[in-house]
């Protein structure tokens, strides 16, 4: 299954669903584009949407740091949505889970942006 | 003691990753291992083959990966070849210090030892061998489990 990247904004925050697998190839390549057009925009909120991502290998780990430091650097925050159990454990196994703010909650993660 | 071998000689292309997970999964399957430990089989032989073909054969058309299967009634034993300069893997950063957790990369061999209960690395001269066993633990019985 190729991975998928739609975005929308809510409340001055974009979230970005994005569905399939982030692996090397393909699916690093979609989040990698996605998220630099959003920075190019001026985007600087930007809530990833995962809980449709069905695989992540250790190139897709890599394309969420490189995302996280990328709009971090630029002045913006990142954060992650609705993490499946896989992924969660991925993100716990490679102390990711420290780094990364990671919510549950669509509209909480919304509002966090704006605290 | 039966063995169940199969070997895969595969190109060096990402395609190629996606076939050694699926080859990876099915022999899991059919070793009995239950879903959890099927997954992590497979991501484990996903991330060799990965490294295998992005740093061992460096994408060269002319090299070969060769992924390898025995399967016994006590473990499932899996090795990845490559034809590239070799590995040291005594030379492999620890993802998960500090300075590195942020890195977009190296993170492959550091999953593949947590999913895997043994892996072992041979220099070929040329090429590199990475041998990962998973053993097969009867019901009831807890053991390594990883993500």
């Amino acid at each position: 299954m190729t991975m998928k990247a739609s975005s929308r904004q809510v409340d001055g925050v974009t979230i970005v669903d994005l569905s399939g697998r982030i692996t090397l190839g393909e699916g690093s390549v979609v989040l990698r584009d996605t998220v630099k057009d959003l920075s190019t925009q001026g985007n600087k909120k930007i809530l990833l949407n995962l809980g449709d991502v069905t695989y992540i290998d250790s190139s897709g780990i890599g394309e969420l740091v490189s995302a996280f430091t990328s709009v971090r650097n630029a002045g913006g925050d990142l954060k992650l949505l609705n993490l499946t159990k896989k992924v969660h454990d991925l993100l716990q196994i490679t102390k990711l889970y420290t780094v990364f703010d990671i919510l549950d909650d669509e509209a909480t993660a919304v509002g966090s942006f704006n605290r | 003691m039966n063995a169940t071998r199969v070997s895969y000689t595969l190109e060096s292309t990402l395609a190629s990753v996606n076939k050694a997970e699926q080859a990876a999964a099915e022999v899991a399957a059919k070793s009995c291992f239950d879903p959890d430990d099927c997954g992590r089989i497979a991501m484990a032989v996903r991330e060799a083959t990965v490294n295998a073909i992005l740093h061992g054969n460096r994408y060269d058309p002319s090299k070969r990966v060769t992924v390898s299967f025995e399967s016994t009634a006590e473990a499932l034993t899996v090795a990845v070849r490559d034809e590239g300069a070799g590995l040291d893997p005594t030379t492999l950063p620890n993802p998960l210090a500090p300075e590195n957790l942020l890195k977009q990369s190296g993170r492959g061999i550091f999953l593949i030892q947590t999913f895997m209960d043994e892996i072992h690395f041979r220099n070929l001269s040329p090429g590199n061998e990475i041998t990962m066993i998973k053993f097969i633990r009867a019901p009831g019985r807890s053991g390594k489990q990883g993500g």
